[in-house]
């Protein structure tokens, strides 16, 4: 009974302030729905007995939704919503559409026969996936590294304004980059 | 709690998020729409391992690799949302759609 | 080895650490005044002055400002007494903490990150230029001190071989984890001002910015914010006590006392340390933390892992 009341308490407001994401004429109110939404998941992934992966859910999550509020009042262009305004294309075909597969995926669910619950957990699910990510999943977490190391080379690559010809002269003969913040503690 | 209502539940998110990415004109709110579906395979992938196959890991490992493709997407695109809009002062998918063939 | 505690400790944990709050302000005050001079004698009657002005602050009238968000702002400045509450809640006393889950460690973790969300909302709640500023500084501030600090975290969590915070402490029975993970120590008391904004890392709230994320709160709002910024400080720096200060081991004295002795001395080198370093600027604290501090404490965690691993 209590963990049905968590249930709902949780799956509510995720599916509720996940809608209310593309409602909000505010950025910074449709960012933090969605942190609310997001948070509520991470909530249900610890009920569900993991709870590192929750936690670890409800802490990139914070984090990243700070610094998406960032971005979105960067780049939108009525960032507070003060303004009343719509910035969708097609809304009724991708309302059809998301409408439509909702219905083909709750039918899936609803429809197919689960099989019952197979073994038990193990004492600690953490070390268990720790010993499956350094074991039998090595190579899904060399691959998960790789590309997050790449992400970091490919997003700074992309993000940078200067390239080494800004810094260094066009015949990048430069002997002191020429930055607008010069770096190191001489300042 | 049981397994269908969990995996109902991560379907309405997913399908949200599905809304929001297909229509929102802005590269960010669009972000969002992705954020909201991966949080619904989250959910999923949580609940098919609690109720189906607890004693196997792949279900966990599944999470960590949705949570990544989680921080990956976030980095990449506000990467190149930072470099269109360096170029072009845009952030609307409807104006970058140059490369359309 | 670490118990749980009964049920009315819940009930209690936001009281304890609020006194503890109140007195740790009332140390800094006292600081204060005898930095600025005075009689013999004179600086101790500073104590009460942080009671004094939380009073003064719950008669005064809330500031309103035109078009802004105050509901986010209000969220914003709630969060972070809250974040420092429940990330106080796997605090051990002595042995017992208010809970302690299995994954105590990440929980704080993820318990203070949630400041980064509080402190900018709170920024942006007013409409107001100078706060919002204040908030992303903080934002800033925050991506330079959480790698390091994530490591450090992590270090004394490999050298326990377990998440658990009961069992980070029963890890060091023998030796405290400060002793063998210096660097690790040293970052964990650096990040924890950070993650107060306080002391030199106190730009977002900053006289250049005019009071930063605090600038246009007034009253209750502002009593909140602040005194949640001190429980901030209390939690992050009380909790270097179980993770690298050997929690509740000690000769003699009960498991308490020196869990409270220990807190004590951490806090009272916080505050009185602060006033010896001027204000950080953010950029010139990212490129430290990434450059020297990131690999730092890659080095100490490996070290660590060595020596785990030999064992």
């Amino acid at each position: 009974m209590p963990d049905d009341v968590v249930f709902w308490v949780l799956a509510v407001p995720a599916v509720a302030s996940g809608a209310m994401v593309f409602r909000y004429d505010s950025m910074a109110r449709a960012t933090y729905a969605l942190l609310l939404s997001l948070l509520c998941v991470g909530g249900l992934v610890i009920r569900l007995g993991l709870d590192y992966l929750g936690v670890v859910v409800i802490l990139m999550m914070t984090i990243e939704m700070a610094l998406m509020a960032v971005f979105m009042v960067m780049f939108m262009m009525n960032p507070a919503g003060l303004l009343p305004m719509s910035m969708v294309h097609n809304k009724r075909g991708a309302a059809a559409v998301s409408a439509a597969v909702f219905v083909l995926l709750a039918a899936g669910i609803v429809l197919a026969p689960w099989p019952g619950r197979r073994g038990k957990p193990d004492a600690d699910p953490t070390m268990a996936l720790g010993e499956s990510l350094m074991g039998p999943h090595m190579l899904t977490m060399m691959t998960l590294g790789l590309a997050l190391f790449t992400t970091i080379v490919a997003t700074v690559v992309l993000a940078t304004g200067r390239g080494r010809y800004d810094r260094f002269g066009d015949d990048l003969c430069a002997r002191r980059p020429a930055d607008p913040v010069r770096p190191g503690a001489r300042r | 709690m049981t397994l269908e209502p969990l995996l109902l539940v991560a379907a309405a998110l997913f399908c949200v998020g599905l809304f929001g990415a297909l229509s929102q004109q802005s590269v960010v709110m669009l972000m969002m729409g992705l954020e909201l579906m991966l949080g619904g395979v989250i959910l999923a992938a949580a609940a098919v391992w609690h109720f189906v196959a607890p004693a196997a890991t792949d279900g966990q490992v599944l999470v960590v690799l949705a949570v990544t493709v989680m921080a990956v997407e976030m980095a990449v695109g506000f990467a190149v949302v930072t470099a269109l809009f360096r170029t072009r002062e845009v952030d609307m998918t409807d104006d970058a759609a140059e490369l359309k063939g | 080895m670490a118990d749980t505690a009964p049920v009315w400790a819940v009930v209690l944990l936001p009281f304890a650490l609020a006194a503890a709050a109140v007195l740790v302000a009332g140390f800094d005050a006292v600081l204060a005044a005898a930095a600025e001079g005075g009689r013999p004698g004179r600086p101790l009657r500073a104590a009460p002055a942080p009671l004094r002005a939380g009073l003064r602050l719950l008669g005064q009238q809330p500031r309103r400002t035109t078009a802004g968000d105050p509901w986010l702002g209000r969220i914003g400045i709630a969060l972070v007494p809250v974040a420092a509450v429940l990330a106080g809640a796997v605090l051990p006393w002595g042995f017992r903490a208010v809970t302690d889950p299995v994954v105590g460690v990440v929980w704080f973790n993820a318990m203070e990150a949630l400041a980064w969300a509080a402190v900018w909302l709170a920024g942006w709640g007013p409409n107001s230029a100078l706060s919002l500023v204040g908030g992303y500084r903080f934002l800033a501030q925050g991506l330079a001190y959480e790698l390091p600090h994530m490591l450090a975290l992590t270090t004394a969590a490999l050298g326990a071989e377990s998440l658990r915070v009961g069992e980070v402490v029963a890890g060091q029975r023998g030796l405290w984890f400060a002793v063998w993970m210096p660097v690790a120590f040293a970052v964990f008391l650096l990040s924890a001002l950070a993650m107060a904004f306080w002391g030199p890392f106190d730009h977002p709230l900053g006289r250049d910015a005019a009071g930063g994320a605090a600038a246009e709160y007034a009253g209750v709002d502002r009593l909140v914010l602040l005194a949640g910024r001190w429980l901030l400080l209390v939690v992050t720096a009380g909790f270097s006590v179980p993770l690298f200060l050997g929690g509740g081991h000690g000769p003699w004295l009960p498991a308490w006392a020196w869990t409270l002795l220990k807190t004590a001395a951490v806090l009272g080198l916080l505050v009185a340390g602060r006033r010896l370093l001027p204000t950080l600027r953010m950029e010139r604290y990212v490129e430290f933390a990434w450059t020297v501090l990131v690999p730092l404490t890659l080095l100490q965690a490996l070290a660590v892992a060595i020596v785990v691993l030999e064992r």
